[in-house]
């Protein structure tokens, strides 16, 4: 099996690190070379350790809940202990884990390499970007530590400017995290318009940047009203000046507008980077070129514009009316069209491809049941007589964690696998891979599948106790999440394990035809010796290593 | 000298001045957007109550709206004038019209602080504190309420736009600007324009609508 | 085949006259959905399979990297899936309108939502805690509004479900098919005791629904939980004359008293009332009083006056909403009390907080 995953032509040759060009890892030694660095390689591995950090809070946030979950009265925490964890749970996940995930580790890492360039347009304004996650970091633990929060990740007005818990801080914490996206948003935008490599058109760039490409102008329009949402409830918690009062005529309906003006924009920030991902793991190891580049590309910019509109399906049943309603449905079936293309073209890419199918390809598997099962689900909630009843049931829960653990953890793990050995110039054990992602697939399904028939049977979500008919449901999916999180910390302990002890990787594993493959694993502190010149697109399966090694000189 | 600025990751000057372009414009079109909310709450706001806006509104002294206005524009047009001196090399110039750019920024930020004052006077607060009328109808607090938040992060905008006009301007006394570099100056000069702009939203909303 | 359909999604009973029409369209939507997800990933699998390194290589006619894609065949698909989608929205939007406007005829009833009870106010002036009686087989018309955050209205065997807004009327209209009772959750998350803010919609026969508006019959609580409780509402059992201290805990249990106080020394958001009476109490600004008619009758009128140190100012006031003859009932109540020992550690308040096993009777 393991034979199979590595390709043949890949010759195990040196890791390209001379005495004169170390790697990155090593060109500079000390914590001041990490701290202070502009590397954007390195930045990227800070905000691994970060993220990472925080998806095991997040889970474990996670696994308290599932455990209260288990009988249908109070188990083990009380009902405000319970109200703070699926608020510091969604939080946490949200916007110190799921929103930067991608983006800012492999964004960060490969980004700047698929372009031909030495790093980012603005090295500094990136390590400020890292900083400003830290503080947000920081500013949001010390609000869990000094008293919490018990909105839930939404903030409805009024609840959230009443309820006694450090919302205030929350809102600033959030705040900051929204700063510190557009700086990196900014960054991957002027990146790629202004530091191609010479011969790297539009339509050579890997489909990667195209996917980063469009979160970013998601994130630099959707996160300043996020932003001013969250500052007026910061302000309103804090002074009581507020805008969404109903004693003063105010309308909490309009919070919800604001904050859904970005937050389902956001939905499309968390997954279209793993559509990025999933674009680069199917081609890499299928050999294939992507059944169609510009459908993929464009259905990337497709849904950042149209996700922008559809913001009102999460408002069905709070008091729009029946024309907005309308609207808003008929707009959200688009997004489902343009990631059906998407789907249809993964697949179709696999067709004559030559296919070898490492821990990486396993995972755009669950991929493809996971996110084609969850996006139609969207689909579904969007149709309004449906929604009436799923809405704020386990249904939705089910949903949109089918889009974010099923979509982008997966392809986040799919990620973390391909491109390991770039990163660290090391081998993972596949074996261990793919029994892991076999795990992960199984807790999943079992720990969301189980909440879909919860929310037909009415149990709404954010319930600390429930009617006991929902028990069994309840049990079972609490057994799987146990099981996700065993398969989660699986697939960490074998990247860890393989950083020191993995067999040394060459600079091309898999024999992609993928820009960052073209330099050395790790790569040195500037990517390439010399500006490589591109004569080819990222996806020329057709020619033979030598060719196109040749038609994307580097070193 | 034009040589030593250009930083490693970039070929050529011209990219990353280009660069440096591109990013100030794509901050500037987040900023719209963080304004943006604010307006269309006031859209939503004012739709709702459009009576009760205009009762809050009344109260507002168009006279001194509109000596900021004026106050402004002018400040844009000297903001204006110092990039185009900065590009011809006339840094001594460029400076002084930077520096006169942040003076009226002062005394737009004075007028303001004059109407605040007022407002504070007669208790025409924000929200809960709004008591300069008994029982105001629904609509009223709302909008000045809006009054006090958008204008106050105009005014935010403001004091960051004139430290940067201030550095700006001291850098090009020093010569740190000229024909070889002036990226930094035309960003700086963007960024007031957007103040500027915001502000040409502002005063009919608050000012002449009532 | 709809009742088949309906056990294995786990969807409740289809209770009102648009249930049935919406659970088929949700059978539609789901089963095309599972059979999408399921073809998508057994092409994708197939494909793994058959074009997988070692068969490529031992077979490489099996290789078409130069093969172009069927777009004529991605065009129908997708333009086919589109069209399946807007069919689902057309169908979809017109059960909307169904569901959101009223028919001219509809009985209206005024509700309430409040942390953590729903109130129920009907024309004729009579009302109800908790419990919504409505008339069978006639469109009822719901306007709903809060008292103080956003809820939401939901009846699963109704399929429907409105938002509550504070300083907003909105509507919701149903007509219940038969006699019968059905749940009532919470579906906006309201607070610490969100998922405890349920109650029960009990239709009546047109003429049971009468007698009961001229407070005749059935009773108006009725014990239980809601799981164990009698199917059919001639279950009930007849209105008794009872004690003082039982109509105390009944008027606790309409009112809602029991969400936050215990009766047996549980600690909760309240103070439990076992031994309260006759204690004196240090209060919230320092000072103390002595539990006594007076201010049992004051917390209950205006309960942030004097506030019981170290709980929060969460109570709402009762004032003109609960009779007289109800106020003097729980202070019975709360007299016959005053001997039972609070459970160790239940003066603390939010050390544990349980649910009243009764939500709507007395015990």
């Amino acid at each position: 099996m393991s034979q199979a995953t590595i390709d043949a032509d890949a010759k195990p040759e040196s890791l390209g690190v001379g005495a004169d060009h170390p790697d990155y890892l090593r060109a500079d030694s000390g914590l001041r070379s990490w701290l202070l660095t502009k590397d954007h390689k390195r930045i990227a591995l800070m905000f691994y350790v970060g993220v990472i950090l925080f998806l095991g809070l997040g889970g474990v946030f996670a696994l308290v809940l599932r455990t209260e979950l288990l009988t249908p009265e109070q188990t083990f925490i009380d009902a405000n202990t319970y109200n703070q964890m699926f608020t510091l749970h969604g939080i946490t996940m949200v916007w110190l884990f799921m929103i930067p995930a991608i983006p800012t580790v492999f964004g960060n890492f490969v980004l700047p390499i698929m372009l031909g360039a030495k790093d980012l347009a603005f090295p500094r304004i990136n390590l400020a970007s890292f900083y400003v996650y830290v503080l947000s970091a920081i500013i949001l633990l010390g609000a869990m530590l000094a008293g919490g929060a018990d909105t839930g990740w939404t903030f409805y007005v009024p609840y959230s400017t009443t309820s006694p818990t450090a919302v205030t801080w929350m809102g600033i914490g959030i705040f900051v995290n929204g700063i510190s996206s557009i700086m990196t948003s900014v960054n991957f935008i002027v990146t790629t318009h202004t530091m191609r490599a010479k011969g790297m058109s539009w339509h050579r760039m890997p489909l990667f940047v195209w996917a980063s490409y469009a979160t970013s102008i998601i994130i630099l329009f959707a996160t300043p009203v996020l932003g001013m949402s969250l500052v007026l409830i910061a302000l309103d918690h804090a002074l009581g000046l507020t805008l969404f009062n109903p004693r003063y005529g105010g309308d909490p309906v309009l919070f919800q507008h604001l904050f859904w003006f970005y937050s389902h924009p956001a939905v499309y920030i968390m997954i279209l980077p793993a559509f990025g991902v999933i674009s680069e793991v199917v081609c890499s190891f299928s050999h294939n070129k992507p059944a169609s580049y510009r459908a993929i590309a464009y259905s990337s910019l497709g849904i950042a514009f149209i996700g922008f509109f559809t913001w009102g399906h999460h408002m069905f049943v709070a008091g729009l009316s029946e024309f907005d309603a309308g609207v808003f449905g008929a707009l959200s079936m688009f997004v489902g069209i343009f990631s059906a293309i998407k789907v249809f073209t993964w697949v179709a890419t696999l067709r004559g491809g030559s296919i070898s199918f490492a821990t990486p390809m396993l995972y755009f598997l669950w991929f493809l049941f996971l996110f084609v099962f969850g996006g139609m689900t969207g689909v579904a909630v969007a149709t309004q007589s449906l929604d009436v009843h799923w809405h704020d049931t386990y249904f939705v829960v089910a949903h949109f964690h089918f889009i974010m653990v099923g979509g982008t953890l997966t392809s986040f793990l799919a990620g973390a696998h391909y491109w390991f050995p770039k990163m660290f110039g090391r081998l993972y054990d596949e074996r261990v891979g793919l029994l892991t992602s076999v795990a992960v697939f199984i807790g999943f399904v079992f720990t969301f599948l189980p909440q879909f028939l919860l929310g037909n049977g009415g149990m709404p979500r954010r319930y600390f106790t429930y009617p006991e008919r929902y028990q069994w449901l309840n049990v079972l999916s609490t057994g799987g999440a146990w099981l996700l999180g065993a398969g989660l910390i699986l697939a960490l302990g074998n990247l860890l394990v393989a950083l020191k002890w993995g067999k040394r990787a060459g600079p091309n594993p898999w024999g992609s035809r993928s820009f960052e493959w073209i330099t050395a694993s790790p790569p040195s502190k500037h990517n390439f010796e010399e500006t490589p010149e591109i004569e080819r697109s990222a996806y020329e399966y057709t020619l033979s290593e030598e060719v196109a090694r040749e038609r994307a000189k580097a070193r | 000298m034009s040589a030593q600025r250009l930083v490693e990751q970039f070929e050529t000057l011209e990219k990353q001045d280009h660069a440096a372009r591109l990013a100030m414009w794509m901050f500037l079109g987040s900023e719209t957007l963080l304004f943006g909310a604010l307006f269309a709450s006031y859209g939503y706001y004012r739709g709702m109550y459009p009576s009760g806006f205009v009762q809050a509104l009344h109260h507002n002294s168009v006279a001194l709206g509109t000596t900021n206005t004026v106050v402004l524009i002018t400040s844009s047009f000297t903001v204006a004038l110092g990039v185009h001196f900065i590009r011809e090399n006339k840094a001594r110039l460029a400076a002084g019209l930077l520096a006169l750019s942040t003076a009226f920024g002062a005394v737009f930020l004075v007028v303001k602080g004059f109407e605040y004052a007022h407002h504070i006077h007669e208790n025409a607060l924000p929200a809960g504190m709004y008591s300069f009328v008994d029982q105001p109808p629904a609509g009223v607090v709302l909008g000045y309420t809006l009054y006090w938040f958008m204008t106050a992060l105009h005014g935010l905008h403001v004091i960051a736009g004139m430290i940067m006009l201030a550095v700006v301007a001291v850098l090009c006394w020093k010569g740190r600007y000229g024909t070889h570099r002036y990226v930094a100056v035309e960003n700086v000069g963007l960024y007031w324009h957007l103040v500027d702009v915001v502000w040409i939203f502002l005063w009919p909303l608050f000012y002449l609508t009532d | 085949m709809n009742e088949l359909l309906r056990r294995i999604l786990f969807l409740p009973r289809q209770a009102s006259t648009i249930a049935e029409e919406i659970d088929k369209l949700h059978y539609f939507v789901i089963i095309i959905t599972m059979g999408g997800a399921l073809l998508v990933t057994l092409i994708g699998g197939w494909f793994l399979f058959r074009y997988r390194r070692t068969a490529v290589q031992k077979d490489p006619s099996r290789r078409m990297p130069e093969a172009t894609p069927a777009i004529w065949l991605e065009a129908v698909v997708v333009v086919g899936l589109f069209g399946m989608f807007i069919l689902w929205w057309v169908i979809g939007f017109w059960q909307f309108m169904a569901i959101r406007v009223p028919p001219e005829n509809a009985l209206e009833i005024y509700v309430t939502g409040k942390q953590w009870m729903w109130k129920f106010a009907y024309p004729q002036g009579a009302n109800s805690i908790a419990t919504l009686y409505v008339p069978a087989g006639r469109p009822v018309k719901l306007i709903l509004t809060s008292r103080d955050v956003i809820h939401s209205f939901f009846v699963p065997d109704f399929r429907l479900k409105q938002d509550v807004l504070p300083g907003r009327l909105t509507t919701l209209w149903f007509e219940a098919k038969e006699p019968g009772r059905h749940d009532i959750l919470c579906t906006e998350y309201c607070g610490v005791s969100h998922s405890t803010m349920r109650g029960e919609v009990i239709a009546l026969a047109p003429e049971e629904y009468e007698r009961w508006l001229q407070g005749k019959s059935p009773a108006p609580a009725v014990a239980g939980p809601v799981d164990l409780r009698p199917s059919s509402v001639t279950d009930y059992a007849p209105p008794e004359l009872v004690s003082m201290v039982r109509q105390g805990e009944r008027a606790a249990a309409e009112h809602g008293c029991l969400r936050c106080h215990t009766l047996d020394g549980t600690p909760h958001l309240g103070p439990t009332w076992a031994g309260l009476y006759g204690t004196t109490i240090r209060l919230e600004d320092g000072g103390s009083v002595k539990v006594d008619e007076a201010y049992i009758t004051e917390s209950m009128m205006d309960p942030l006056a004097r506030i019981h140190a170290g709980y929060q100012r969460i109570m709402p006031s009762y004032l003109g909403q609960i009779r007289p003859a109800e106020t003097s009932a729980i202070i019975e109540l709360m007299k016959s009390l005053r001997d039972v020992r609070p459970k160790p550690g239940a003066q603390a308040p939010w050390g544990t907080v349980t649910v009243p096993e009764t939500r709507e009777g007395g015990q």
